[in-house]
């Protein structure tokens, strides 16, 4: 499909022009490049999570319908699209005017900057827009086998378990994993041979020795064995549930396949969802410092100021990534510019001396370049969210007033702010949920457990997500949460959903 | 070749418009559901396809704003779920939209045809009905810019050129200026349609309670809807009785609240007075409904009922049907009556018996499924 095009000429230039600045400000990131397309295809790419081929379903589509009208409304439009790959993809759309299309640039710049050094981000798949065309390849074959039905059936079931995932994950490689696993082998081995504390035997001799190890451990024992350590594994607390699913559902291999395939591409978009305010504040501090200091005419003032206010816009009811993320990411540079961190100014108590603190450190551009470097969302509000800084920004809490049938600001205190803001992002804005136990009530059951912080799970999605999930395991499945101030356990075993008695 | 999501696209949009079919039974019995939208778009709010997951509760979760306003100010509108579509995050959005899918009546009216298996009616007689229909076929000398006719008003210009022996071969240049310019215009043409119409009785006695007016209601609703997709020009003309007949406005049609006695056979005489005002039969298709609980008032004014049908309404009328919707009070005797004389199977005669809600679309099917 040539749906998209690389740019040429002016944009070119620009484009050149633009990374120029981008090198001078110290950004460091992968090889850029920019591709020009139409507003339905920049509809189809951000449907499609900015991939230009995904695996076939409806979600797409779904997302593709929306977006669509929501343009041809006027409702919103989008003006670019950034994948995380190397070389890093953006697209532009067409219709943007060359003001546009130089913000977007920039802002691009600093994506892509983010992508390459955060540690959130280190071991995604740069190669992902292969890997996402092959998965729709494995998919459309396993529909020409199994039917289009059935698949997308089974797809939409564990899209409905795509959001149990353990951040953790994201810093597992093979090599890590093979590395633990080697470790508590030899553990055990030495434990068992009263210990090897200095382990000077040959490689081939230690493979020997584990591979003699393992094989007197099943034969040893008559019987069951080998099912006992399945049963044992089953134990394993993990929040992964999509991997405890692969390893342990009764499903047939192409089904493992697919939820390996969907938990590939649910972890690969991880690391935006655990920094978005970051990413979003990081490519707008860039876009806008690039922006006033070097790239724009000053014809173009009006029409920048006009378009970066639009981004920036404040909301009562959700607060706006990009407009907290620059805030915050400027706040930090004048911060450490004065030198108004550490203990000396934490216990100052004058305000007016405060306000004025200035060590001249100079320190505020290298500190946000480290902090994009090692942090997530959650450890950046946490870190760096001050009472000033909610103040000027006008922050508040809003809740539900069951009494007046509105949401109400309820509180513009520092601590519940940034409390509401870090439970917000705890856990990437997800329950945090975990499996427990496969062999749950010694009858082969499932026992998710919901890690209660005072806001109940929907009841009704509860139900219906445990049905998908019954699906997959097909033995009874349960979630131990807390229910209205009560502990409970939601029970559903392929017939009706309700709740257990303890 | 299309990109690949418009496939996506095509499976949704069926899911979706599958929805509508699957659910069309619950659509139906709520006829509010159907909100019109303009002249002839309806959208029907529609729960985008949800994909369950593990989720928090809404209302008790509140949330983070900015901007200003102090402790117990509300704030405006609702939550909204689903962030600005940002970079590269699509899909990450959750939360219960409700889609609005916009269907235009024909649309609606062909998934109930589908669903029912509707024949498409056949119009009795000529096409009478006169109708005007503007077609740009015509050329002008005046007009707006956008219907300007660039060949002509090149031809124009080249001719008068050509006239004026301005026109040089070697420098083929033509300039038309503003006498050469030519327009598309609009020529009115006449067009023959089918003329049909619709005479809506109620029964609207003491034993009518508001459900089966709801019915009625509803019911009608489709059946217009219907009738209006096969014929391009349709009058609807409502006729409400109890022992006294009169005609009404839509909005009456279906809000009164009359009580007292019934006498059927008032309601049938004014239909024949209205058909014979202004349908003339060899005209127009002619479609008396009438709904009743079956309750008349005495065995006398059904004989004049029947004498009535079989004398003046049977023979104008493409087909006659009568809706008797149960009700507490009602004896369905009417119906029996109808049946007696007609049998259960007439040419002319279409009966259907409304159980409840549910039972509507049945006796739409009933009432059109003949394709008359």
């Amino acid at each position: 499909m040539n749906r998209t095009k690389p740019i040429t000429g002016e944009l070119l230039n620009l484009k050149n022009e633009i990374e120029g600045y981008a090198i001078e400000a110290g950004l460091d990131f992968f090889p850029q490049v920019f591709e020009v397309c139409d507003y339905d295809t920049i509809n189809i790419l951000a449907a499609q999570g900015g991939f230009p081929s995904r695996y076939p379903h409806w979600k797409f589509g779904m997302d593709y319908d929306q977006l669509s009208k929501g343009y041809t409304y006027g409702l919103q439009k989008i003006y670019e699209m950034v994948i995380n790959t190397d070389p890093c993809y953006a697209y532009l759309l067409a219709a943007n005017n060359w003001v546009d299309q130089k913000i977007v640039m920039a802002h691009v710049y600093g994506h892509n900057d983010f992508f390459k050094n955060n540690a959130w981000f280190a071991n995604t798949n740069r190669k992902m827009m292969d890997v996402m065309a092959n998965h729709g390849t494995k998919i459309r074959r396993y529909m020409e086998k199994y039917g289009h039905d059935n698949v997308e059936t089974f797809i939409d079931k564990v899209l409905s378990l795509e959001n149990l995932l353990d951040i953790n994950e994201l810093f597992e490689t093979p090599e890590l994993k093979r590395e633990r696993r080697e470790l508590a082998e030899r553990q055990m081995a030495e434990e068992a041979k009263g210990g090897y504390l200095i382990d000077d035997r040959s490689a081939a001799l230690k493979s020997f020795m584990r591979s003699k190890e393992r094989s007197s451990r099943t034969d040893n024992v008559e019987g069951n064995e080998n099912e006992d350590v399945l049963a044992e594994d089953m134990k394993l607390r993990t929040k992964d549930v999509l991997g405890y699913l692969i390893n342990y559902a009764p499903i047939e291999e192409w089904q493992a396949d697919i939820i390996g395939i969907l938990r590939e591409e649910a972890y690969y978009f991880l690391p935006q969802r655990l920094t978005k305010i970051m990413n979003e504040g990081w490519a707008s501090y860039w876009h806008s410092r690039i922006m006033t200091e070097r790239a724009l005419d000053a014809s173009e003032i009006i029409e920048f100021a006009d378009k970066h206010a639009g981004v920036m816009y404040m909301s009562k009811k959700q607060i706006n990534p990009y407009k907290i993320g620059i805030e915050l990411m400027r706040d930090i540079e004048y911060r450490w510019n004065r030198g108004m961190f550490g203990k000396e100014y934490n216990e100052c108590t004058d305000m007016e001396e405060k306000l004025h603190w200035d060590k001249k450190l100079g320190l505020g551009r290298q500190k946000i370049f480290e902090v994009r470097k090692t942090h997530n969302d959650i450890s950046f509000i946490d870190e760096f969210l001050t009472p000033e800084f909610c103040e000027r920004q006008q922050l508040f809490t809003y809740k539900y007033n069951p009494r007046t049938n509105r949401f109400e600001i309820d509180s513009k205190d520092f601590a519940a702010i940034k409390q509401k803001l870090l439970s917000q992002l705890t856990n990437f804005g997800q329950p945090i949920i975990e499996v427990t136990d496969g062999n749950f009530r010694n009858r082969k059951e499932l026992l998710l457990e919901h890690t209660h912080y005072g806001v109940d799970l929907d009841a009704q999605y509860v139900d219906a997500t445990l049905r998908n999930l019954h699906a997959i395991w097909k033995r009874p499945v349960n979630l131990a949460t807390k229910y209205e101030d009560k502990e409970v356990v939601f029970h559903f075993d392929g017939k009706e959903f309700k709740t257990l008695d303890s | 070749m299309d990109h690949p999501i418009k496939r996506d696209h095509a499976r949704f949009r069926k899911i979706v418009k599958g929805k509508v079919r699957e659910n069309l039974r619950k659509y139906v019995s709520e006829g509010s559901q159907i909100v019109p939208k303009g002249t002839d778009k309806f959208t029907i709010p529609m729960p985008s396809i949800d994909i369950p997951r593990f989720r928090f509760g809404d209302k008790s979760q509140g949330g983070m704003g900015q901007g200003q306003g102090e402790p117990g100010d509300p704030v405006d509108g609702q939550q909204d779920p689903n962030g600005q579509p940002g970079q590269g995050e699509a899909g990450e959005g959750e939360g219960n939209k409700e889609l609005d899918v916009e269907l235009s009546l024909d649309e609606l009216a062909r998934i109930l045809g589908e669903e029912l298996a509707l024949p498409n009616i056949e119009p009795k007689g000529k096409k009478s009905l006169q109708s005007t229909v503007d077609r740009y076929t015509n050329i002008g000398t005046t007009g707006p810019d956008s219907l300007r006719h660039l060949r002509r008003t090149y031809k124009q210009a080249l001719k008068r050129q050509i006239a004026m022996d301005t026109y040089d071969p070697q420098n083929p240049s033509v300039v038309p200026i503003r006498r050469d310019f030519r327009y598309r215009a609009a020529d009115t043409k006449v067009e023959m349609q089918n003329a049909a119409v619709v005479i809506y009785m109620m029964d609207v006695s003491g034993s009518m309670g508001d459900e089966q007016k709801e019915i009625v209601r509803t019911e009608s609703f489709w059946i217009n809807l219907w009738l209006k997709s096969q014929y391009k020009d349709i009058e609807v003309r409502y006729i409400i009785h109890d022992a006294t007949a009169k005609e009404v406005d839509e909005n009456t049609f279906f809000r009164t609240r009359e009580s007292g006695g019934t006498l059927i056979s008032s309601a049938y005489n004014l239909c024949k007075e209205i058909i014979e005002k202004d349908y003339n039969p060899n005209e127009w298709n002619i479609y008396p409904f009438h709904f009743s609980d079956g309750d008349n008032w005495s065995a006398e004014d059904t004989k004049i009922c029947l004498d009535l049908l079989d004398n003046f309404i049977f023979p104008v009328s493409n087909v006659f049907c009568y809706g008797q919707v149960e009700s507490r009070y009602g004896s369905g005797q009417f119906y029996k009556d109808l049946v007696a004389k007609y049998g259960e199977d007439n040419e002319k005669l279409i009966l259907s018996k409304i159980k409840n809600k549910d039972g509507i679309l049945d006796s739409i099917k009933e009432f059109l499924g003949k394709g008359k």
